[in-house]
């Protein structure tokens, strides 16, 4: 049975089992990303980010709803952080999606940082890459939205919608902090609350003083998730961001970044991985830290020398 | 509550005591040994318990404190002698398999000498669907009897006059429904509603906080309450409109403290949507009732009753401006703690109870239910009841705790956990009030997480041997599995869906249908639905089409996941 | 080069039972100890938790019945994922269930059943030990 071409298919045990072994850096999974790569980059990718109690699962079930309704089917992945102790996670993002679970033109699947600092986990670009060579149209790409992760998701996403709610005093600030840049539109979620308008309105005027902004004014659209409204909205106005971005070139300048953060990122790593095998395996430097200790060598030019000797 | 003189000589005392134990200590350690058998001394619910309580912990004020039974703020109790007028009603929760079964069983109950009849529901008519609805399946008069409509109700109190017996019902989302079904069964019997007794759990902020059979959003789901309210208190004068319950949420995991206090928050969103949908204070709050655990700390338990009653007494006259002592008294029922029962070494459980229900009565309870000791392991045997309720009736006619009022009132230990379990309240409710109240605190997952780090922490502390449970971590043996575990037949799920189908076509359709369509306008109004409900109810309309209609308008609770 | 594997677990609370203190108790305990938890919520039907089951791709289905439809419902997970053709899956049952239900429950291929009183640590050593490799 060819895990390779069940995915093709469409086969959902077979997504799921491939998606696992990538999480798991199985070496198959290096070879089956290879030979699916050529049926990728037809799903248009939709990053979510927001502070936790946001509402962001909410609203990614009744957006998908909303896609579904569009006739479009859809990729889920839903990211929640790993504990840096153990390991372990709880993954709740789905218990909101659960009547989803039954739809065929559906996927969700959950996944943990495993210690990854940015938003999303090592494994999430693979997992793009699966479901779309899978034939999901649209893939949402749900995170976790503390401090600067979100920037993570933003090199991964064509449109990022940033959700923000009224009543966390802190919100703004880490709007502030830095995601203003990214978002493409921004939601103000739970707008039946006290202080909705005021969120709206600092959303406002912090864009306004956004300097570098481009041909695209983002959009800040007030939704009350659980009771599905706005979300008709919302998702026009992300189908007339992709819109934009199709008839301005922008969508392949910001696939073009991604792939580059992409390669980047993998080359980085590839190559930090063999450097740790090499170290580990020939002790460069054991021999040396007495002499570092008694200042007879200095851990400058033990470095350089250490690097010399495997860039060789 | 003593003298400063007095109170200064103690004081003297209470540090020489402290120093001579402290010299002791020294002595043992420099051979090596302990002074204890443990480092740390706690409550069941994990607090810190001192070596010793002298009248300096007890530094209130007698009168407007503790005061007299019958009497605000009811710390000693709400009648003004207690158990020497009637003990507390002995209500064992039944019912399972068909409305035949459950019948059978209330009918032995009450040849049995108890006082009261409890019915327990099972999950589909809790949850509002028929006995053939596809979510039904497995469920079906599993953990109590299977009700779908007025005919079932007919059977399940055949014979019993409902003039006669007051009725406790486990029922909450779709409480309205079953209130009808019961008046419906009461004017078949010639009663009419006045003549009514007993008690509809009707509390759904719990099932969001630690129950789980939620149908409907907190908004309509708390219009259906004050309907329930408005309604009895003209129609249905002696039922209790609801018991506001601190037990399932004990049982999820919570400390003493938090269950008086998330439960008395709960009892503050039901009186203020109450006022806020117009009805004075003082013509439903006498009605309200509330439902309490009673676990093996037998001390804590008994303060917390105590303190409970007391916190509700000042929140109804300072924050509600009662004027009716009726409104201040907090009425309440109890259950043992199903949660504290293990499955190894059952008969173990018998003892278990016996303390739990001393620890109800000493609180002061005005009814019990006391389980039966295999209920770790299946539905309760009859032989298994009718230990539990004897339990009961010895702690009420043997063993003396009956014979005066409070009888542990001054303990020095009971008064000062008293004043600790209501402190701890107190900075809960501030706390919840700040979050905007019960109502908001469950949205956004407070309450829930609250009690599940108590759960968690409290299993941690078993597993690590830091707390006995005997059987279960401590003196263990090997054992054979049980026997004689009461089973329900499995066919009953399909032979009540056949029941339920052959009722509906015996009906007038089209009159069900129009009924149906009533209920779905009043349901978009605001007059009160019980008038409708009633009708629906008289129509033989099923539970389930009553709450499907309901779902319709009203939505379906989607509950937030606090892990 | 094969990072450590994780350990995916499904907590699936099937049918109308609410009591999920137990549930939720387990799915700590599955995190502390290293796991990915996945909590399906109440009120699952059987299909949902296969469906789920399958996208996640979780090595363990852990299923948490006190109402008395274990005989009913656990079953049917088992069949329904055999049926999907994921049946490499460890499915284990805890909750309140006799010891007499537990032979039919095993036999219709529930790996394990954990009644109260059982610590944590249990079912946490018996899926280290039993999982899929």
């Amino acid at each position: 049975m060819d895990l390779v071409q069940l995915v093709k298919e469409g086969n959902r045990v077979a997504i799921a089992r491939l998606i696992t072994k990538a999480e798991n850096e199985a070496p198959e999974a290096a070879i089956a990303m290879r030979q699916l790569y050529s049926e990728t980059g037809k799903a248009f990718l939709i990053g979510i980010t927001g502070p936790p109690g946001s509402g962001k699962s909410t609203l990614t079930d009744k957006m998908v709803k909303e896609l579904r309704k569009r006739g479009k089917t859809v990729g889920v992945i839903a990211v929640d952080p790993s504990s840096p102790f153990t390991g372990g996670a709880i993954l709740g993002d789905r218990i909101r999606m659960s009547d989803l679970a039954l739809d065929d033109g559906v996927f969700i699947r959950s996944m943990g940082t495993r210690g990854s600092l940015g938003g999303l986990s090592k494994a999430t670009y693979d997992t793009i890459k699966i479901l779309d060579a899978a034939g999901f149209e649209y893939i949402l790409i749900e995170t976790v939205g503390v401090g600067q992760s979100e920037v993570d998701i933003v090199k991964t996403a064509d449109t990022t919608v940033v959700v923000s709610v009224p009543g966390l005093g802190d919100d703004i600030q880490a709007i502030k902090a830095g995601i203003m840049e990214i978002g493409d539109v921004f939601v103000v979620n739970k707008a039946d609350r006290e202080g909705a308008e005021r969120v709206v309105i600092e959303l406002a005027q912090m864009l306004e003083l956004n300097a570098n902004m481009g041909d695209w004014f983002p959009p800040i659209l007030k939704t009350v998730a659980v009771r599905n409204e706005g979300i008709v909205e919302v998702v026009d106005k992300i189908m007339e961001h992709r819109e934009f971005l199709t008839s301005s070139g922008e969508l392949r300048n910001r696939r073009k970044e991604r792939i580059s953060n992409e390669l980047f990122n993998l080359i980085l790593k590839k190559v930090s991985a063999k450097i740790s095998t090499k170290l580990s395996e020939e002790n460069f430097w054991d021999s040396q830290l007495d002499e570092i200790i008694e200042n007879q060598k200095n851990p400058y030019d033990v470095i350089d020398r250490v690097i010399d000797g495997i860039l060789q | 509550m003593y003298d400063k003189e007095k109170l200064e000589k103690i004081k003297q005392d209470n540090r020489n005591y402290e120093a001579d134990w402290e010299k002791g200590v020294e002595k043992l350690a420099a051979k090596g040994k302990k002074g204890e058998r443990k480092d740390k001394f706690v409550t069941g619910s994990g607090a810190s318990v001192n070596q010793l309580y002298t009248p300096l912990d007890i530094d209130i004020d007698y009168r407007s404190e503790i005061g007299f039974p019958g009497q605000y703020p009811f710390t000693r109790g709400v009648q003004p002698n207690m158990y020497r007028g009637r003990f507390w009603t002995m209500r064992q929760y039944a019912g399972f398999s068909s409305a035949e079964e459950s019948n059978a069983r209330y009918k032995y109950l009450l040849e049995q000498g108890q006082t009261g009849l409890s019915v327990a529901f099972d999950l589909p008519t809790q949850i509002g669907y028929d006995s053939d609805h596809p979510m039904s399946e497995g469920e079906v008069g599993k953990v109590g009897v299977a009700i779908d409509s007025l005919a079932d109700m007919e059977i399940l109190f055949n014979g019993i006059p409902l003039d006669k017996v007051s009725t406790s019902m486990t029922i909450n989302a779709p409480a309205s429904v079953l209130l009808a079904f019961y008046i419906a069964v009461g004017e078949k019997q010639g009663v009419t509603p006045d003549k009514l007794n007993g008690t509809i759990q009707n509390d759904i902020l719990k099932e969001y906080s630690a129950r789980g059979t939620y149908i409907f959003p907190p908004t309509p789901s708390m219009r259906l309450i004050t309907d329930i309210f408005d309604f009895c208190t003209r129609n249905v004068p002696n039922w209790n409109t609801i018991s506001i319950s601190g037990y399932h949420i004990r049982e999820a995991g919570s400390t003493a403290s938090q269950e008086v206090a998330f439960t008395l928050a709960d009892g503050i969103a039901y009186v203020n949507a109450a006022i806020i949908a117009g009805l004075d204070v003082d013509t439903f709050a006498g009605r309200l009732s509330f439902f309490f655990n009673a676990h093996n700390d037998l001390l804590e338990e008994v303060a917390k009753f105590r303190a409970a009653r007391r916190i509700w007494a000042k929140l109804m006259k300072e924050r509600f401006k009662a004027k009716s002592e009726r409104s201040m008294m907090l009425r309440f029922h109890t259950q043992t703690g199903g949660s504290t029962l293990t499955a190894q070494q059952p008969d173990n459980n018998i003892v278990r109870v016996a303390i739990q229900t001393l620890a109800a009565v000493l609180g002061g309870t005005q009814s019990l239910h006391t389980n039966s000791k295999d209920e770790a392991l299946a539905l309760p045997a009859e032989d298994s009841v009718r230990i539990a309720l004897r339990t009961q009736q010895i702690v009420a006619y043997e063993s003396g705790v009956t014979e005066t009022v409070d009888p542990l009132a001054g303990s020095y230990y009971v008064e000062a956990l008293t004043k600790r379990i209501e402190d701890e309240a107190w900075a809960y409710i501030n706390k919840i009030d700040e979050l905007g109240g019960a109502v908001k605190a469950i949205e956004q997952g407070y309450i829930q997480k609250e009690i599940q780090d108590a759960a968690y922490e409290y299993q941690k502390e078993v597993e690590a041997g830091k707390r006995v449970v005997v059987g279960m971590n401590k003196f263990q043996i090997k054992e054979k599995p049980p026997q004689g575990l009461l089973r329900v037949d499995p066919s009953m799920g399909f032979l009540q869906a056949k029941k339920v189908a052959e009722m509906k076509s015996k009906r007038d359709g089209n009159m069900v249908q129009a009924i149906l369509d009533e209920l779905r306008s009043a349901a978009k109004g605001n007059d009160n639905m019980m008038p409708i409900m009633l009708k629906a109810a008289k129509a033989y309309c099923t539970e389930g089409e009553i709450c499907d209609v309901l779902r319709e308008v009203f939505g379906e609770y989607t509950p937030i996941q606090v892990l | 080069m094969m990072t450590e594997r994780k350990i995916r677990v499904l907590v699936a609370k099937p049918g109308l039972d609410g009591h999920d203190r137990g549930a939720k108790i387990i799915a700590r305990a599955f995190r502390d100890a290293g796991f990915e938890v996945i909590y399906t919520g109440l009120r699952q039907t059987p299909e949902q938790i296969v469906a789920v089951s399958i996208q996640e791709d979780v090595d363990v289905v852990a299923i948490s019945l006190l109402s008395g439809a274990h005989g009913t419902l656990m079953p049917k997970v088992v069949k329904l994922l055999r049926e999907k053709g994921a049946d490499d899956k460890l499915i284990i049952g805890g909750g309140v269930i006799p010891d007499d239900d537990i032979p039919a429950l095993k036999e219709a291929g529930v790996a394990e059943i954990f009644t109260p009183g059982t610590p944590t640590s249990v079912p946490i050593e018996f899926i280290k030990a039993n999982v899929r490799q």
